[in-house]
């Protein structure tokens, strides 16, 4: 990872069709995602946790406010960069493309980009393939025939290939078992270690949450907006053990404190699931 | 589960069954009309003869003369309906202002029945031929387009905005998204539309066609050579049957990575 880039969102609104029912997605959200730093994102189910990601991602723009990469601006309300390499997502129910090869999935990036020839990039997400693990022998698989924990894997790889600036985790382990998730917690932290990039992770897990990142941002309830922002000191590289640690566990603590009050709020309001 | 060799003798049991229905209802029922039909002895007999009574069996030039018309004017429209209609309609799913304009063309014309259009399609082609394949390819088309634009709509559009975040343009996710996503269904389609081809071209064999298994069906009921519309019959049952699976032969093939997924599970990471 040559150059991992900061993401900075100010002051951004979204507003679902304005015209209409008018639903305040996002509500004057102002948070940084430093270069190479871990940043996850908790909060309630439809808090708009994704909305951000999707306007960082350039698949939406906010309706005010603005988000800048590197001090460039991404996208306000009139200007909006299209999505590329630079800012890649991992999407929640996986996004492998079911009809290519493990290879031909993670090369995809720089064939289309033209970087790299076919060849170069299927040597290079070879070699991904091995470093991450001795997984070379699911190369030629199709997504289909390889468990979900492992399509994950490959689908962060895919991501990785480009040197993204900055990795953008739409709640990729959401519908894990626990072993799995464990690993897979292991296995992103060792990309973090060794690549430094930046990454915001959207979360529903609190621990998952302060267990990988630097920081840790609570979202309010619908309107969303950060109500919270913690610093997570805990030293790197991160064990298993570290998760009861009396740090560790105060953290929680101030975590859980500040979601809960989010989650009844919303409990109350009688959401339904938007996320 | 039903294992290969009891399912084989389930099979041979359902055949045996429905041609003993076929025959108590030719020679045992009180109806007289139902004496006409001829039963599966005697179908079976002429079908095999080599001197057929009413000319046509497995051993007369005529009999696959018949099924070369209407294999050909089969084939031709089906290749139009996929030549013209899974461009159609990956541009409908792709571009939704191309939907705009071509999607409420096609859901007027959809609804009137392929028969409606032969007396225009005489009038304005040049001859019957081209007027039979006309009516039998416009049902092809329709169940290709539809399909397809069906396939390129079910793809999830993660797939689409994964692509451009990888930095695909658009012609990229048209040829490594949008067509390999919506082949399952194109497949489904075309299936589809082989069989609604034989479906429409039989009937446009009976109005307007001097050969083919419709139009000897017709004209065997004409002539009252009975058994002769039965082994027609039988055979646009083989014909349909044969089509059908050459489609899903090279389905197939084409979508590999659809078998494997379903078929392989997931035993590779185990080993």
């Amino acid at each position: 990872m040559s150059a991992a880039g900061s993401i900075s969102v100010s002051s951004v609104q979204k507003i679902y069709d304005p015209k209409g029912a008018s639903v305040h997605a996002v509500e004057d959200c102002s948070c940084e995602i430093p270069s190479s730093k871990f940043i996850a994102m908790v909060g309630p189910s439809g808090c708009g946790k994704s909305t951000l990601l999707n306007m960082i991602a350039g698949f939406d723009s906010p309706t005010t406010g603005e988000i800048r990469l590197d001090g460039e601006l991404l996208v306000d309300a009139s200007f909006r960069t299209p999505p590329n390499s630079d800012r890649v997502v991992v999407f929640q129910n996986g996004a492998l493309f079911p009809w290519k090869t493990v290879l031909e999935n993670i090369a995809y990036g720089p064939i289309v980009q033209k970087t790299k020839t076919r060849e170069q990039a299927e040597e290079e997400a070879f070699e991904l393939l091995r470093k991450a693990g001795n997984l070379e022998r699911i190369a030629n698989a199709f997504p289909g025939q390889i468990s979900s924990g492992m399509q994950r894997r490959v689908e962060i790889l895919r991501a990785l290939i480009n040197q993204p600036k900055v990795l953008l985790l739409d709640e990729p382990f959401r519908a894990m078992d626990t072993v799995s998730k464990s690993k897979m917690h292991q296995h992103l932290l060792d990309i973090h270690h060794n690549l430094k990039p930046s990454i915001l992770l959207i979360t529903h897990d609190l621990v998952e949450a302060i267990f990988l990142a630097d920081v840790v941002l609570v979202m309010t309830t619908r309107p969303g907006t950060i109500k919270l922002s913690i610093e997570v000191d805990l030293p790197r590289p991160r064990s298993k053990e570290m998760i009861l640690s009396e740090r560790f566990i105060e953290l929680q603590k101030q975590a859980i404190a500040a979601v809960h009050e989010e989650a009844r709020k919303a409990f109350e309001r009688g959401e339904k699931e938007l996320a | 589960m039903i294992n290969r060799s009891s399912k084989k003798l389930l099979l041979i049991i359902g055949i045996t069954t429905s041609v003993i229905l076929w025959y108590g209802l030719v020679q045992w029922t009180p109806f007289k009309s139902f004496n006409r039909l001829p039963d599966p002895l005697t179908v079976i007999i002429e079908w095999t003869s080599t001197d057929p009574d009413y000319g046509l069996s497995i051993f007369s030039k005529d009999y696959y003369l018949h099924i070369l018309y209407s294999t050909y004017r089969a084939t031709v429209a089906f290749f139009l309906a996929l030549v013209l209609g899974v461009p159609l309609g990956i541009m409908m799913g792709w571009r939704p202002n191309f939907n705009a304009y071509a999607g409420a063309l096609l859901d007027f014309l959809r609804p009137i029945p392929p028969l409606a259009w032969v007396p225009i399609a005489i009038l304005i082609l040049p001859g019957d031929e081209p007027a039979v394949i006309f009516v039998t390819f416009l049902v092809a088309f329709f169940a290709t387009t539809l399909n397809t634009l069906l396939g390129v709509r079910s793809i999830d559009p993660d797939f689409l905005r994964a692509a451009e975040c990888l930095g695909a343009n658009s012609s990229d996710v048209l040829r490594d998204i949008i067509i390999p996503g919506a082949l399952p269904t194109i497949f489904t389609g075309l299936q589809i539309a082989m069989g609604a081809a034989w479906f429409s071209l039989v009937a446009g064999e009976m109005i307007a066609a001097q050969y083919g298994l419709g139009f000897m069906i017709l004209e065997s009921y004409n002539l009252v050579q009975y058994p002769t519309i039965v082994i027609m019959m039988a055979t646009l049952g083989i014909v349909g049957y044969s089509s059908s699976a050459l489609i899903r032969f090279v389905g197939k093939r084409m979508i590999r990575w659809r078998e494997q997924a379903t078929g392989m599970g997931q035993g590779l990471e185990t080993r």
